[in-house]
C-alpha cells in the first residue's frame, strides 16, 4: 500500500509538473523559481488547513468548521491586536493556536461522548462559530490601519530567502509527516480509519483519538486565522466563507480516501499546491474564472476516480476472502 | 381455498402424501461441487425436495449448508453438477432466474424492506399495474389482505410500516411473498433462531399450510426437536459432502448424530503432552443482561480449554466480555488470583489477557497497513518511547513474531491485504503474542483457511501451551475441538451445558450436549 500511496502521489507531482509546463508555455515567466516560490507563499494558508483536514478525514469523519473557526480565530486575534499592540506576535500566535484549539476541542467532544456524526456537529459549529464571530466583532471589520504594523509584516520578513508564512507551512509539513509516520497517535489515526473495529479490538480508544484529531484540526484552524487576516489584512465575518470546501478538495485532489484511513501529508501538500497553482496561474494567462473552476471541479472527480480504481483491486480480494470464509 | 381443514394439531398430522416412492421431486441437485480459493465448499453432493413435504437440512457449521442455499437461489453458480426443476435440467443463472422458476428463500434476518409497507414488499417487483403502467395500490392492497388472509395472517396491516412488525410476523410477510410469486420451493434458512416459542409455533403452522398447498420446502436448523416436530425427509451434510439422507421416521435422533459427526481423519493433530498447572484464569458467575447467564470455569496453566456450542450458545459473547470488548452486568474474573474487571480492551492486554476474533476480516487484519504495523498495533505502548515509535524495535518484534508462524511474505512492509486467508490469521496470531500475554483466546482460530495453514495454526497452539501460556478456543469444529483441547466447556443457550475432561470424549456426547438431547 505504501509503494502504491507513492506512486500516486508521484502521478500527482507529475500532473503539477505539466500543469506548470503548460502555464509556461502561456506565460513564460511562471516557471522562474521566483515565482513558484511565490505561488508556495500564496498556497501556504490552504496547505497548513489542508493538513488539519487530512488527519480529521483519516479518522472516517469530516470538519467543515475549519474556515468559520479560522474566521472567529482571526477576528479575536486581530481585535486583540487592535485593542492592545504591545502583545507580541508569537504570544499572539500562541492565543490564535488555543481560541482554535478549544474551538476544534467543542467539536471533538460532540463526537466523541455524544456520539454525534462530526458532519453533522461541524455542520452546526460552521454556523456557530460565523455567529460568534458576529457576536464578538459586533459585526464590525477591524482594518489595515487598527492593525499593527509587526501584525500585518511579521510574515512578511524574508528570512533565509523565503518570507516567515512560507517557512510556517514548511514546519506545519514537516511536523505532521512525523507525527504521521513516527509516533503512536499518527498510527491510531490510520488504523482506525482502515478498520475501526479492528483497532478497537487491539485496544485503540477510538473516540479519544477522533476528539483529539479535531482538537488538531482546530489548532490549526485557529493558527490559518492569524496567518489569513494578517495576509489579506482585513477582518470581518465574510472572511474565508465558504473556504472550507476548498481544503476538503485539497485532501481529495491529494489522494485523501473520504472513507478514511488512506492518505499522506504529501498527498495533501500537493493536493493544495494543485489548487493554488490553477487559481495562480489561470488568470495570468486569461483564463476566466469559470473555466477555473471547471478544471478545479474536474481534477477532484478525476481523483477520485483514479482513487477508487486503485482501491477496487484490493477490494475484491476481501471479497473473496469473505466467500470462502 | 380452504386452509382450515390443514390447520389441525401436531398430533393429527395427516401421513405426508408425498412420501411413497410414486411421488417425483420438484427439485433435484445431483453431483453439485463448489470451490473457492482454498476452500471445498461442497463435493458432488445431491438432495431432492419433494412437494407437499418438507425436508431437513442437517449439518455442522461449515458444512457447506449456506453454500448450497446460495447455489438454489442462484447466488453462486456450481463448478459442476445439474439442476432439475420438475425433471427438467435448468439452470440459475441469478438470482432472478431462481426466482422465475419460484425457488424463494426465508432467511433467518428476513431480507425484506423496512421503510416499505407490508403490501409494498409483498408486491415488489411484481406489483400489479394499471392501464397506465404505474403501480395499481388499490389493487396491491387488496391483494396483499387477500393472501395475508389466505395464510390466516388477516391480523397484518397491508399498510404497517415493515419495521413495525416484530420478528415473527416479518416472516409471514415473507411467506405472503413467496406465496405471492407462486413459489413452488421455499427455503427456510435457521427461520426459528430469533424467536420465541410462541412464534416458532405460529411459523410451524405457517410451514404446515405451505405444505398442504403443495410447497416443496427445505428447512435449515440446528434444532432436532424442530426437526423431527416438522421435518418429513432429511439430508445430512458433512465437509462439503452429502452423507444420508431418507425419511425421519426410520433414522433416530443418534443414528444422524453419528452421520453429521463420523468423518475419516484427514488432519493430524500435534501430539502433545500437557504439563498442566495451578488455575490462570478462573470466571465464576459471569452474566449479561441478555446474552449469557451464570458462566463459570476455570483455565490452568499450559493448557487448551475448547469451547463448543452451537452458532448463537453465547461463546463468542463471553469471551468478548472476559476481554473487555462488552462489559458485563455481574460476575468475577481473577487472573492469577487477582481479581480484574477489564473497562477496555486495552486494559485486558495490559492484564494479560487477548481476544483474537472470529471474523479475521472485520475485527482481525487492518487491510491497508503493512505487515509489521499490523503486528505491532496492539504493543505500541511498548514500541514506543513518549508517544514516539521506535520502527527498529517494532520491525524487531513483527519479524520475531511472523518468523515463528513461518509466515509466507516477500516483506515484512508489504500490505496484509496481499496475503492469503492463512496467512493473514498468522498476521493476527503473531500480532496477538506480540503482547506477551498470559491468556490467549481464539475463537475460531482455524475458519475458512486451507488445511496447511490450519496445521501451521495448530501446531503454533501447541508450542504456545508448551511455554507455559493458557489457551481457550472456541470453536465449532468438532475434530478441532477434540483433537486440541484438554478439556471442553460446552455451551448451550448462554449456559454452560457440561464440562468434559478430553479423556475418550467422543464428538456424538459434544452435539448431544450442545443440541441439548438426552444420551
Amino acid at each position: 500500500m505504501k509503494s502504491f500511496l507513492k506512486y500516486r502521489e508521484i502521478w500527482l507531482l507529475a500532473g503539477i509538473v505539466v500543469l506548470i509546463g503548460l502555464i509556461s508555455t502561456r506565460f513564460p515567466g511562471f516557471a522562474d523559481p521566483a515565482n513558484l516560490r511565490q505561488v508556495f507563499n500564496d498556497t501556504s494558508i490552504l496547505m497548513i488547513l489542508a493538513l488539519g483536514q487530512m488527519v480529521v478525514i483519516l479518522t472516517r469523519s469530516i470538519d467543515l468548521s475549519m474556515a468559520s473557526n479560522l474566521c472567529f480565530t482571526g477576528m479575536v486575534v486581530a481585535m486583540l491586536n487592535a485593542a492592545h499592540p504591545a502583545i507580541p506576535i508569537p504570544v499572539l500566535i500562541v492565543i490564535a493556536l488555543l481560541v482554535g484549539l478549544v474551538l476544534g476541542a467543542i467539536n471533538g467532544f460532540l463526537v466523541w461522548r455524544l456520539n454525534i456524526p462530526s458532519i453533522v456537529v461541524t455542520l452546526g459549529t460552521l454556523t456557530i462559530y460565523r455567529g460568534a464571530t458576529f457576536v464578538v466583532s459586533g459585526g464590525a471589520w477591524v482594518n489595515a490601519d487598527q492593525m499593527s504594523p509587526d501584525f500585518i509584516n511579521f510574515q512578511r520578513v524574508a528570512f533565509l530567502g523565503l518570507p516567515v508564512l512560507s517557512w510556517i507551512a514548511l514546519l506545519v509539513i514537516a511536523l505532521f509527516f512525523l507525527v504521521m509516520t513516527r509516533t503512536q497517535i499518527g498510527r491510531s489515526i490510520y488504523a482506525i480509519g482502515v478498520n475501526p473495529t479492528a483497532s478497537v479490538y487491539a485496544g485503540i480508544d477510538v473516540g479519544r483519538t477522533k476528539f483529539i484529531v479535531f482538537c488538531i484540526s482546530g489548532m490549526i484552524g485557529g493558527l490559518a486565522g492569524y496567518l489569513w487576516i494578517s495576509r489579506y489584512v482585513i477582518a470581518s465575518v465574510e472572511v474565508a466563507n465558504g473556504y472550507e470546501l476548498n481544503i476538503i478538495a485539497a485532501c481529495v485532489i491529494g489522494g485523501i480516501s473520504i472513507a478514511g484511513g488512506i492518505g499522506s501529508v504529501g498527498g495533501a501538500v500537493l493536493g493544495a499546491l494543485f489548487l493554488g497553482i490553477i487559481s495562480n496561474a489561470l488568470p495570468v494567462i486569461n483564463i476566466s474564472p469559470f473555466w477555473q473552476m471547471a478544471i478545479s471541479g474536474s481534477a477532484i472527480i478525476l481523483a477520485v476516480v483514479l482513487n477508487a480504481r486503485g482501491e477496487r483491486r484490493q477490494g475484491r480480494i476481501i471479497l473473496r476472502k469473505a466467500e470462502a470464509a | 381455498m380452504d386452509t382450515t381443514a390443514q390447520r389441525k394439531p401436531e398430533t393429527q398430522r395427516p401421513e405426508p402424501s408425498g412420501l411413497s416412492q410414486s411421488a417425483s421431486p420438484r427439485l433435484t441437485l445431483s453431483g453439485i461441487s463448489k470451490s473457492f480459493p482454498g476452500v471445498r465448499a461442497l463435493h458432488n453432493v445431491s438432495l431432492s425436495l419433494y412437494p407437499g413435504q418438507v425436508t431437513a437440512l442437517i449439518g455442522e457449521n461449515g458444512a457447506g449448508k449456506s453454500t448450497l442455499v446460495k447455489i438454489m437461489t442462484g447466488i453462486y453458480q456450481p463448478d459442476s453438477g445439474e439442476i432439475g426443476i420438475d425433471g427438467q435440467a435448468t439452470a440459475l443463472p441469478s438470482a432472478h432466474a431462481a426466482f422465475g422458476h419460484g425457488i424463494t428463500a426465508i432467511h433467518q434476518e428476513t431480507v425484506l424492506f423496512d421503510d416499505l409497507s407490508v403490501a409494498e414488499n409483498i408486491f415488489l417487483g411484481h406489483a400489479p399495474r394499471t392501464r397506465f403502467g404505474t403501480i395499481d395500490w388499490r389493487t396491491m392492497r387488496k391483494n396483499a389482505r387477500e393472501v395475508l388472509e389466505t395464510m390466516r395472517a388477516g391480523h397484518i396491516d397491508a399498510d404497517a410500516r415493515l419495521k413495525d412488525l416484530g420478528i415473527a410476523n416479518k416472516h409471514l410477510v415473507a411467506v405472503a411473498r413467496a406465496m405471492s410469486i407462486d413459489a413452488r420451493i421455499v427455503i427456510m434458512d435457521e427461520p426459528t433462531a430469533a424467536l420465541s416459542m410462541k412464534e416458532i409455533e405460529e411459523l410451524f403452522l405457517l410451514i404446515e399450510f405451505l405444505k398442504s398447498e403443495g410447497k416443496a420446502v427445505l428447512f435449515i436448523s440446528h434444532k432436532f426437536d424442530e426437526i423431527y416436530r416438522i421435518a418429513d425427509r432429511y439430508t445430512v451434510f458433512r465437509d462439503g459432502e452429502m452423507v444420508g439422507e431418507g425419511l425421519l421416521k426410520d433414522a433416530g435422533q443418534n443414528e444422524i448424530v453419528r452421520m453429521m459427526v463420523g468423518r475419516n481423519v484427514d488432519h493430524i493433530f500435534p501430539q502433545r503432552e500437557p504439563k498442566i498447572g495451578a488455575p490462570v484464569l478462573s470466571v465464576s458467575g459471569l452474566s449479561h443482561p441478555t446474552e449469557f447467564d451464570d458462566i463459570g470455569f476455570e483455565l490452568r496453566k499450559g493448557e487448551i480449554l475448547g469451547f463448543y456450542g452451537l452458532v448463537g450458545a453465547g461463546r463468542s459473547e463471553v469471551m468478548q466480555a472476559i476481554a473487555g470488548i462488552t462489559r458485563t452486568s455481574r460476575g468475577a474474573i481473577s487472573l492469577d488470583g487477582q481479581t480484574i474487571a477489564p473497562k477496555s480492551a486495552a486494559d485486558s492486554i495490559e492484564a494479560g489477557i487477548v481476544y483474537v476474533p472470529e471474523e479475521r476480516g472485520k475485527q482481525g487484519v487492518v487491510i491497508g497497513l503493512p505487515i509489521f504495523q499490523n503486528v505491532s498495533l496492539p504493543s505500541l505502548a511498548r514500541t514506543s518511547k513518549s508517544g514516539v515509535l521506535r520502527l527498529a524495535e517494532e520491525f524487531s518484534l513483527a519479524r520475531s513474531y511472523t518468523e515463528r508462524l513461518d509466515l509466507r511474505a516477500s516483506s515484512l512492509s508489504q500490505d496484509v491485504g496481499t496475503l492469503s486467508g492463512g496467512n493473514q490469521q498468522k498476521v493476527v496470531i503473531a500480532k496477538w503474542l506480540a503482547t506477551a500475554p498470559k491468556v490467549i483466546i481464539l475463537d475460531e482460530p482455524t475458519k475458512g483457511i486451507d488445511i496447511g495453514s490450519k496445521a501451521a495454526v495448530h501446531g503454533f497452539m501447541a508450542e504456545l501451551v508448551a511455554q507455559g501460556l493458557s489457551v481457550i478456543m472456541v470453536s465449532s469444529e468438532l475434530p478441532e475441538i477434540l483433537g486440541m483441547s484438554d478439556r471442553v466447556v460446552v455451551m448451550r443457550e448462554g449456559r454452560v451445558a457440561a464440562t468434559y475432561d478430553n479423556k475418550g470424549l467422543d464428538a456424538e456426547t459434544l452435539v448431544r450436549t450442545a443440541a441439548g438431547i438426552a444420551a
